[in-house]
């Protein structure tokens, strides 16, 4: 499945709740069902600060492509981090790269994603793609 | 069901109708404002000033000889007068205006610690201090090779009084405290403070942005050498806020920022400067905002200081009550001298998950750390929530708060 088809998917997921309420109980089930980092990965240096929660992102690179995995200290974050990481994880750094997250908006949670509300999810999207950059200056390298 | 018993000797119902913002609605709910510590609302008498000054008498302060300076030099300067009788100080020459606290506390930072710190020298800061009073002393200090002395809190939220008077020695040179705490709402016993440090001949600085929103300050009493305030938390504009300075530091203080207005002769081998308060007010003021200031001022001398005071009381004491009776609620900060502000934590919810859901019920509280790390490390949390209440504020309004808590508890507990 491509980002955009998966993106798609979580659209025509969240198109069911009509009401704010059933929508965050599902994003809260999310952050709460899953576990989603290795506790041994939840290491300073995954660790990104926002000011209002924390975020922990690890990204491991098999030559092809990044599989993340990531964790928060508060749910509703980790459940927004957890649709991130289901769209991203299993791309290679081009498509990670080149990868909208128009989706965020389309489910009407667009606010999460200011940089004013710091709960360290634009730093996650912004570090998500610079592990593609370096992965893939990485590769190019290498070949 | 309820129980406690409420305050029905305030008008809040007519306090209400001046606060045209109070009845905007916030995700389909009427807005309920409780984050008053952040910034406050203003008044429409506040805001017919604003709108007045520009359209009737918008004009350069000081320098024109032409009717309209004239009048806008006059209401700036009553301006002054007013913020001065509000503080007691003994003249109008000791108020400065300033964008707010922050710029207060830099510029007497810079100024104060040009003349008066050297290497070696002390400053004295508290654990409960937003990093307004924090940040600008530790540049001090590296700057002049000085140390940073932080006195202790006690679990209550209260401050070690005892640890303070072992912090003195030969080297201290100033203190600078809180009037009120913006993250646990202690009121700290300041006039005592200032006592102690005097003892030794510190001069004192008092971070007042929490302290003028809930009452008159008098500094001739409190004998107090600086006390810095921000006008958007007293119901003024924002960007209008200044600080008492005692006259004689003044005097011995150097400019902080220089340009027009500060300077009485120019010539490119001596530059003199302009006396007190000018000195420090480089380029055009915020005039505007601080004839927005004194019509706050005058406000809230119409409600009237004491009914505020002990309406707001009655709004923390039922918010209290409440939510000790809740259950499964931790508040931090239970010093027994307390502005209406309120910091908790939901036992098992992450203040920021609890904020997103509260919010959606159209109730503004601030959750986080509340620019006071050191204090929220103290305690060994990374933030709470906090409900900060204003004298427009209502005990059906707690009750929402409370629904909403609920609500929070039931969705991740």
């Amino acid at each position: 499945m491509t980002i955009a088809e998966k993106e798609e998917q979580i659209i025509n997921e969240f198109r069911f709740f009509d009401d704010w309420m059933d929508k965050y109980n599902y994003i809260i089930d999310l952050g709460k069902s899953l576990p989603m980092i290795d506790e041994k990965l939840k290491t300073d240096s995954n660790l990104i600060k926002g000011c209002q929660s924390r975020v922990w992102l690890n990204a491991d690179f098999d030559g092809n492509v990044i599989t993340f995995t990531g964790d928060s200290d508060a749910v509703i974050t980790k459940g927004i981090a957890n649709l991130l990481v289901r769209a991203l994880s299993g791309h290679t750094p081009d498509e990670i790269l080149n990868a909208e997250l128009s989706f965020v908006d389309k489910i009407g949670l667009k606010e999460h994603l200011s940089p004013t509300r710091s709960n360290g999810l634009v730093s996650m999207i912004k570090q998500m793609k610079l592990y593609a950059l370096a992965y893939k200056t990485k590769a190019s390298l290498k070949s | 069901m309820n129980t406690i018993a409420v305050n029905k000797s305030f008008d809040v119902a007519t306090v209400r109708k001046d606060f045209p913002i109070l009845n905007v609605e916030v995700h389909g709910n009427p807005l309920v404002y409780f984050d008053n510590a952040a910034t406050t609302q203003k008044p429409q008498q506040v805001i017919d000033t604003l709108n007045d000054y520009y359209r009737r008498y918008n004009s350069n302060v000081h320098r024109g000889v032409h009717y309209l300076s004239q009048v806008a030099t006059d209401a700036y300067e009553e301006a002054r007068l007013k913020v001065s009788k509000l503080l007691n100080a003994s003249s109008s020459a000791e108020i400065i205006f300033t964008r707010g606290t922050t710029e207060s506390i830099n510029l007497i930072a810079f100024s104060f610690g040009e003349v008066f710190i050297h290497e070696g020298d002390e400053i004295i800061i508290s654990t409960i201090e937003h990093h307004s009073n924090i940040v600008p002393w530790q540049l001090l200090c590296q700057r002049k090779k000085a140390v940073l002395k932080v006195i202790p809190v006690l679990d209550n939220g209260v401050l070690d009084l005892e640890a303070y008077r072992g912090l003195f020695s030969e080297h201290t040179k100033l203190v600078a405290v809180g009037h009120i705490s913006n993250a646990l709402g202690t009121v700290n016993p300041i006039a005592e403070m200032i006592a102690t440090a005097h003892a030794h001949q510190v001069p004192v600085l008092i971070d007042g942005a929490q302290g003028l929103p809930h009452g008159k300050v008098d500094v001739q009493s409190l004998d107090c050498d600086f006390y810095c305030f921000s006008g958007h938390k007293m119901y003024g504009p924002t960007g209008i806020g200044g600080f008492y300075g005692r006259m004689s530091l003044l005097e011995q203080m150097p400019p902080y920022q220089s340009g027009g207005e500060m300077i009485q002769d120019v010539s490119f081998a001596c530059t003199t400067f302009n006396e007190v308060p000018y000195k420090f007010e480089a380029g055009t003021p915020n005039i505007a905002d601080a004839i927005g200031l004194a019509t706050a001022i005058e406000y809230l001398e119409k409600v009237g200081w004491d009914a505020i005071a002990k309406y707001e009381q009655e709004l923390l004491r039922y918010a209290t009550e409440k939510l000790t009776l809740e259950g499964g609620i931790t508040i931090i900060g239970t010093a027994p001298d307390k502005a209406s502000l309120i910091s908790f934590l939901i036992d098992g919810v992450h203040p920021l998950d609890a904020g997103t859901i509260i919010d959606h019920f159209g109730i503004a509280i601030r959750t986080g750390n509340h620019c006071a790390q050191p204090l929220m490390d103290r305690f060994g949390i990374t933030g709470t929530i906090r409900a900060s209440f204003a004298f427009y504020n209502t005990f059906e309004e707690i009750d929402r708060l409370m629904a909403a808590i609920r609500k929070v508890k039931q969705m991740f507990l």
